[in-house]
Formats: structure tokens, sequence, C-alpha cells
């Protein structure tokens, strides 16, 4: 043991610090603000947005509007139906990507220089003249529904809408972000166009750039994107606050599988809160560091009871949440439920040792520069800096916030968080799984 | 080859540019004395690396009995050496801001860490150590052996698709170890044991049967010496590996598997053909069927789709693949998931009908001039991210194919006529054995 620490010692030692990302804020002609990561060394160019306000908006009628509205958007726009915007799209390699979650219209296009105003042509059309025609509509609804339905035996996704539903109840976060077969039913072009209108704004709008493109050409990028967009709109974004009940739960999905799945929740800490970047810390202790976490570590090292085993910190705008989760042979259910447990309870009352917390330090700042390798992913991490309000000297300054976290720090956020009193556990498996302490071998 | 090597270290020259012209990855290549192949990709837009270790050996060599032995151990590979004990590695990755993991396949298997460049010499050093000094105690092995099977079950077990795609795979590939899954049949992978696991290791595991990829901030001349401190010192195992010919495929039959679960809510069809490789087949009538998949079946304008889903409006997907980089034979899918009323068997009439069509004459030279020409722009996506780039360098190589083969892809791309593109897919749907695979929930059972 002492070996080990002198060479992990070593190793915190010659780490050199994280070179300065070349990250610069642009301001467009028409007034449009993004940062941007200008790197010439491929033919690539990413453009991130995000409209705040997201699947958690649409009326309890209209659930799921904001997620079949947003797969319409490459359906046809402007004077191209949906062949002609899908055969522009694939002839021109223009990667797409754009998905509702709970708080926001959020994606990015992707293009090699040469036919990023295309892209952003494309861009510019599907959020001010999107058609919502009847055949696209016809045809992602019944996509859309048989994933509802064929979500209703998928373990995992059972076990998440779950547990969300266990946390937060009738508030809009507790709802499926797919909407139920009957509000889907009911959706349609007016409702489309509505949410169109209501939804994509330059008040709500954040973006970012990464890649071969400079900042005057930015400029000129945003106004082609987002220039004809409204200055604002008139829709009340302010959703009530979503606090999570202290009352503990252990909600049983029966299903007949080989193998159950768990997971737990209970109330987290928003990105804005000043322990963040403490809890990110004990976070990253407990589950969240993958193969040295002290849930890998107890459930999958010691016991061999699960594969997948985890635990995540999850922020929204108006609550947070913490989670965790393994999948487990359907007899040993129990007994993984009682280590999580076992283990919350000791975070709770323990803390987290100083090597726990240097080790989370190391990691932490050693893999930032991870987030800077891919295109598109530096476009995304931009949007999340000015999205959390943190300013550009944030990615200079990151590195610092993790390493200020003192033990003292950690062990204060570690009671403030965990508390094993409140845990909702959602379990997806057979009835006769609280077998207790079974072993297969 | 000896000479020439030494030649080449005298003048300090190792290092082959794969082909003259501007190749897609700019990837390098070059041997250590002890028989390890180094390919280093260089990529200088962020501080990183992703440090690949590949050894050309997989699920297709393990002895019969022992299926999943391959990718067992590749989990015990994580548990420690006399140097670095218990779960060192995993402490030591991770403090170093790496994130690492491993995976296998029928023909390699492969071990890697993304970590900042700086700490790419400590990576080495731990991946050099487990490449001959694993020690694995029985305590170990039997903890790890419920873990590998609790993958199973995530994995398999709890997804009706994965069952039927397991049964389906056995009765195309017959006495072919392709039918035999990865991760291992249950009954055998609960009879793996550290002895089991120990043999593979030292008969696959040397530096003759392995491929250093180093993808990201660094050149191949800094590379060099690090490789051959940490990577060229290990002493050679023994010959390199050479895979037996694989047993003849059986006569081609039309296979059909239905599979009921009462966990299915959405019937759907999946279908897979025997098909040429790189290896098994002509270079030109492979990179003519990657071109066919892309018009047949791609994406939302792809013939089937736009045929099955948008037009005749019988279901809610339908596509085409085809995986023609195996070491052994390749593949081509079909699969179509019918619309809510529509019975499968419509739905499969209705995709058989468009496929003649399509093979009839319905691949038009624009078709074929427009897939190439997105194939080609989508490239330089391919080596954006360090890792991305090391994964497809690392498995076409470790697949035995010429690193040139991959690098020249948009030369090659070029020079496929739609004739060819034609030919080579109406051979292969015309005579290639198959095997279809029907999902369907309980309650229709006969």
């Amino acid at each position: 043991m002492t070996r080990i620490a002198t060479i992990l010692a070593m190793c915190a030692a010659i780490a050199a610090p994280v070179a300065a990302m070349d990250v610069k804020a642009v301001k467009s002609p028409g007034g449009i603000s993004a940062y941007l990561n200008e790197d010439h060394g491929n033919q690539i160019v990413a453009l991130s947005f995000y409209f705040a306000g997201g699947s958690a908006l649409d009326p309890n009628e209209r659930a799921g509007l904001s997620n079949f509205a947003t797969a319409l958007l490459d359906e046809g726009a402007g004077d191209k139906d949906s062949f002609e915007f899908q055969s522009e799209l694939e002839n021109r390699s223009i990667r797409w990507r754009v998905g509702a979650d709970k708080d926001a219209i959020a994606g990015s296009i992707t293009a090699t220089t040469d036919n990023l105003d295309a892209a952003l042509d494309l861009l510019a059309l599907a959020l001010t003249q999107p058609r919502f025609d009847a055949e696209p509509i016809d045809r992602i609804r019944k996509q859309i529904l048989i994933k509802i339905k064929s979500d209703t035996e998928n373990p995992n996704r059972i076990a998440a809408s779950t547990l969300m539903t266990a946390l937060f109840g009738d508030h809009p976060y507790g709802r499926n972000d797919d909407g139920t077969a009957e509000t889907v039913a009911q959706l349609g072009a007016d409702d489309f166009k509505a949410w169109a209108k209501a939804r994509f704004a330059r008040d709500r709008l954040i973006v970012a750039a990464s890649g071969d493109i400079t900042a005057r050409q930015l400029g000129r990028a945003l106004d082609r994107a987002f220039g004809r967009l409204p200055a604002m709109t008139g829709l009340a974004t302010a959703l009530p606050e979503a606090p999570i009940a202290a009352a503990a739960n252990v909600v049983r999905v029966e299903k007949k599988l080989p193998q159950s799945v768990i997971y737990l929740g209970q109330q987290g800490i928003r990105r804005s809160d000043p322990d963040w970047y403490t809890a990110q810390v004990v976070d990253y202790v407990f589950g969240s560091g993958s193969f040295t976490s002290r849930l890998m570590d107890e459930i999958r090292e010691k016991r061999g009871l699960a594969y997948s085993v985890f635990s995540s910190l999850q922020p929204l705008d108006v609550g947070a949440f913490v989670m965790a989760g393994a999948g487990t042979r359907a007899e040993a259910a129990e007994e993984s439920i009682a280590v999580f447990r076992d283990e919350w309870r000791k975070l709770n009352e323990s803390g987290i040792t100083a090597e726990e917390l240097q080790g989370a330090k190391d990691y932490l700042t050693g893999a930032w520069p991870l987030r800077f390798t891919a295109t598109t992913r530096i476009a995304d991490t931009l949007v999340a800096v000015q999205r959390d309000k943190l300013g550009l000297k944030y990615l200079d300054e990151r590195n610092d916030l993790i390493n200020k976290v003192t033990l003292e720090d950690a062990n204060r956020v570690a009671r403030r968080i965990y508390d094993p009193a409140t845990l909702k556990v959602v379990v997806v498996g057979p009835a006769n799984s609280g077998g207790g302490n079974t072993k297969s071998k | 080859m000896t000479l020439v090597r030494s030649l080449f270290a005298a003048l300090g020259l190792l290092m082959l540019p794969a082909s003259a012209h501007a190749a897609i990855y700019g990837a390098e290549s070059f041997t250590l004395d002890n028989g390890m192949e180094v390919v280093v990709i260089p990529n200088h837009r962020a501080p990183v690396v992703a440090h690949m270790v590949w050894y050309r050996v997989g699920a297709v060599d393990e002895p019969p009995g022992k299926s999943g032995i391959a990718h067992f151990l590749e989990h015990l590979m994580f548990k420690g050496t006399p140097t670095h004990p218990a779960g060192e590695i995993n402490q030591v990755v991770a403090r170093n801001g790496g994130d690492q993991n491993a995976f296998t396949s029928f023909e390699y298997t492969g071990y890697y860490q993304n970590i900042a460049v700086d700490r790419l010499p400590k990576m080495m050093e731990l991946e050099a150590d487990r490449m001959r000094n694993l020690i694995l105690s029985e305590e170990d092995v039997a903890t790890e052996r419920d873990v590998i099977i609790e993958e199973r079950r995530m994995r398999v077990d709890n997804r009706p698709g994965s069952i039927l795609d397991e049964r389906l795979s056995a009765a195309l590939w017959m006495t072919h170890r392709y039918g035999t899954p990865v991760i291992g049949w249950p009954e055998e992978m609960a009879g793996l044991n550290r002895e089991d696991a120990l043999q593979f290791y030292k008969r696959f595991y040397a530096p003759e049967n392995a491929i250093l990829v180093i993808s990201g901030d660094i050149t191949a001349k800094t590379l060099k010496p690090l490789a051959e401190k940490y990577y060229g010192v290990i002493p050679r195992g023994g010959e390199k590996f050479v895979r037996p010919a694989p047993p003849k495929l059986m006569p081609g039959a039309d296979v059909r598997v239905t599979y009921h679960d009462e966990r299915v809510k959405q019937p759907s069809l999946y279908r897979r053909y025997v098909a040429p490789s790189y290896a098994t087949g002509d270079q030109a009538d492979v990179d003519a069927l990657t071109v066919f998949a892309e018009i047949a079946g791609g994406g939302a304008t792809s013939k089937l789709y736009r045929a099955l889903v948008v037009d005749r409006e019988i279901a809610a997907s339908a596509g085409a693949g085809y995986d023609g980089s195996a070491a052994s034979h390749g593949s081509m899918y079909l699969d179509v998931t019918p619309n809510p009323g529509i019975e499968l068997a419509e739905a499969e009439k209705a995709m058989d009908e468009e496929m003649r069509k399509i093979l009839g004459g319905g691949i038009s030279d624009d078709d074929v001039a427009k897939a190439k020409q997105r194939m080609k722009t989508s490239l330089i996506f391919l080596k954006d991210s360090p890792l991305g780039a090391a994964q497809r360098v690392g498995a076409w190589v470790a697949t035995g194919l010429p690193l040139a083969d991959l690098e020249n892809w948009d030369k090659r791309l070029e020079t496929i006529t739609a004739d060819r593109v034609r030919s080579a897919a109406k051979a292969l749907f015309a005579s290639a054995p198959s095997a279809t695979g029907i999902l369907l929930p309980k309650e229709t059972a006969p």
C-alpha cells in the first residue's frame, strides 16, 4: 500500500498544467453572441445550439409534444419537403442532431467547411419555417408509438421513468418525455406550428462553434442560421420548483426477467449551488469514477453482483436529483439494494478519506482535456459553459475549483446530500427477487 | 526481412508512410524487433492521446467448450501483476486522469486508455507489464466470473432481440465460430476457470501477436523510442500466431428462426446473408457492396426506407447494412419492422419485392455517383476524434488487413462503377446462404 501511494504521488507531481483552450467570445453583426474554439486542423465545423425550455413545458394533455416536434424538424421546411431536406443533409454529409430534454431543445450541425453554408440554411429553415407535412407526421407518430409500446418491456426504460415519477410525482419532471400513447395520438400540425413559434427565439438561444471557422466567418454564420428568429417569444418559461419529498419509498415493478434492474434516487443539488464542485468530487468517489468508485468496488469487484453499476448527479433547472443503479441477478436484488443502502449510509456518516479526495481531484483535473478532442463535443461543452453562466475564465479556472475542495467541505457535502432515510428505490424484476443473501456459486 | 529491418533501423528510417497520396488517417507504422507492430495516427488538436494495445486473438480462437474465455480474460487483465498488484492499474489510470476500457471481438481483443499525452509513458509501462506478467487468484477469478455472467444477462438474456440474434447466428454459421457468441454460452461460461484463462493468456498474449496503436498529439518520431523502451524489451512468446483456416461453411440454406417472447411488443424481422469480405472475396466486390448497402438501406433517403416506410407505409423502419472487414466471411443485413396492423409476413413480402426491384435495375448511375460522393465527404469525420480513429485503424490492422488499403479507400471509391455495384449485389443475393430471424410476441405462438 505504501508503495502504491508513492507511485501515485509521483504521478501527481509530474502532472503538467492543462494547456489553456483557445476560446473567444464572438458577436455577430446582427447581435448574436457565441463562443468559438477556432481550429483549422481538419476541415470540419460544428455549431451547437440550445433553446431554453424543454419537454417539461409541454402541457399535460400534450405530453410528448417537444419530443415529437424535434423529430420533425428535419422532415421538411420552407420549399423543401421531407425527401428534399433529408437528401440535402445526406448528400452533403451534414450531421444533424436535435433533441428535447426536460429543460431545453438542443442540438448541433456538423459539416465539412465547404458544406457549412448549406447546413446553416437548412437549420435556419427548420427553425423558422418547419412544414410539419401530414406524411412525416403520420410516419414519425407510428415510430414514436412503437417506441412507447416497446419501452413498456425495456427494464432500463421502466426503471428510469418509474424513478422520475417516484422523485417528482405530478411535476412535469415526473413525466416521460415521450408522452403517452394517448397524448401522442392526438398531436397534430397545429400543435407543432404553435410549438415552433413559441420555442425558437433569440432571447433563449445559446450558441457555440468549434473547428475550421474564423471569428468573422462565425459572425456571418450566426446571422445566417439564427438572424431570422424573433427576438423573443411570449411563452412563459417559468416552471414551478420541483422539490423531492423526503419520504423513503420502494417501488417494485414486476417483470419476468433473469436480471433485475435497480435504480435509486433522492434530492440532489443544482449546477448553480456553491457546493457543486465538492459534490462532483464526492460523487466521483461514490459511484461515477468508473473502475475505482466505492459502488464499483463493493458491488462488482468484491461481490460480483453486477456488471454495470454507477451513480451520478442530475442537475435540472428547477430541481435536482442524485441517482445510482445496477443490473443484478434477480435472486440477489435484495442483497444489492442492501449494499447500496449501506454505502449511502457510510458516505453520509463517515464521508470520504483524504486519499479518496486526492484521487478524485487527480482524475477530475487530469481528465479535463479529454473533453476537448472531438469537434462537436467541444462545441457542446462551450454551450454548457454559457448555459451555466460560468464565463470564459472558467475554462482556465475549472481545475482550480476542483483542487480547492477540502476534506471538511467534502464531508459536509456528503452529509448534506446523501441521506439514506430519503431514498427512493425502484426494482424492475420478478416478484420472487427478495431471496436474501443467496450467491450463485 | 531481418536485413531490411536492421538497415532501416540503422538509418533511423523505420517509419514507413502507408502510402504516397494524402491518406485518410495519415497513419505511420513500424515493427519492433520482437515482432510487435506499431501504428501512429497524429492529431494535434488537444494534448491528448488514445493508447491502445490490440491482440490478434479473439473468440474464434477459443478451445472447444470454452466459449467466452477470450472475453473473460479481457476482464481478468485488470486484476494485477507482481509489480502492479490487484486493482492498481485502475487506480493509476484514474489518478492520471485517464479513461480506460477494453473490448473483445471474434478476431481481436483490445485495451485502451484515453489520456493526457504527458502521462503516456506510465500507461505504456502498465500495458507492457500486463502483457506477460498477469497473476490471478482463485478468488478474483470466481468473483469476476459472476460479473461476466451478469454482463451476459444484461446484454442477452434481458433482451429478446439479442436472444434471437444469438439463435440466428448459430443457425447461419453452424460449425463456423461466428455461430458462437463472443460472450459465451451460459453453461460454458459457468465452467471457465483460472487455468483456462492463464492458458489462453500464455498462448496468445505476446508482442508478436500485438499491435500498439497511438492516436493523438504525438508523432512516430517521438513515439518510437518510447515504444522500444516499454514494448520492445518484451521477449517474444514464440512464433506469431497464424489462425487456422475456418471450417468450410455448410452448404447454403435459407434458415428461418422464429422466437416468441412475452416481452416483445413489436414484431420485427432481421435477415443476415453470408457475404464476401476483404479476406475471402475480391476487393472490388467488397468495395462495391459497401456502396450498395449505402444506397439500399443506409438512411432516411435509402431505397428500402423510401419504399417501405415512406411510400408504401408498410414499415416503421427498414434498412440494410454490410460488414466486409472481417478476417473470415462478411455479412449483409436487412431488417424491417412493420407498422401496427401490418402482418410481419406482409412486410417481409414487401421487403423481398423491393429488393427484387433494387437488384433488377433499381439502382441508377446517379444513385451510385451520389452515394460515392457522400461517402467521400464523410471520410473527414472519421479522424476527428483520436480515440475513434484509433479504433477504426486498430480494428482494420488487427483483422490482418493492410493499412494501405484503409488509407486508400477514397481512391478506390472513385473507381467503383455503377455496373460493379449492381453485379456484386446481384451475385450476392442470388446465391448467398442466409438466415431470417423473426421476433414475435408470445400470444401469437401456435
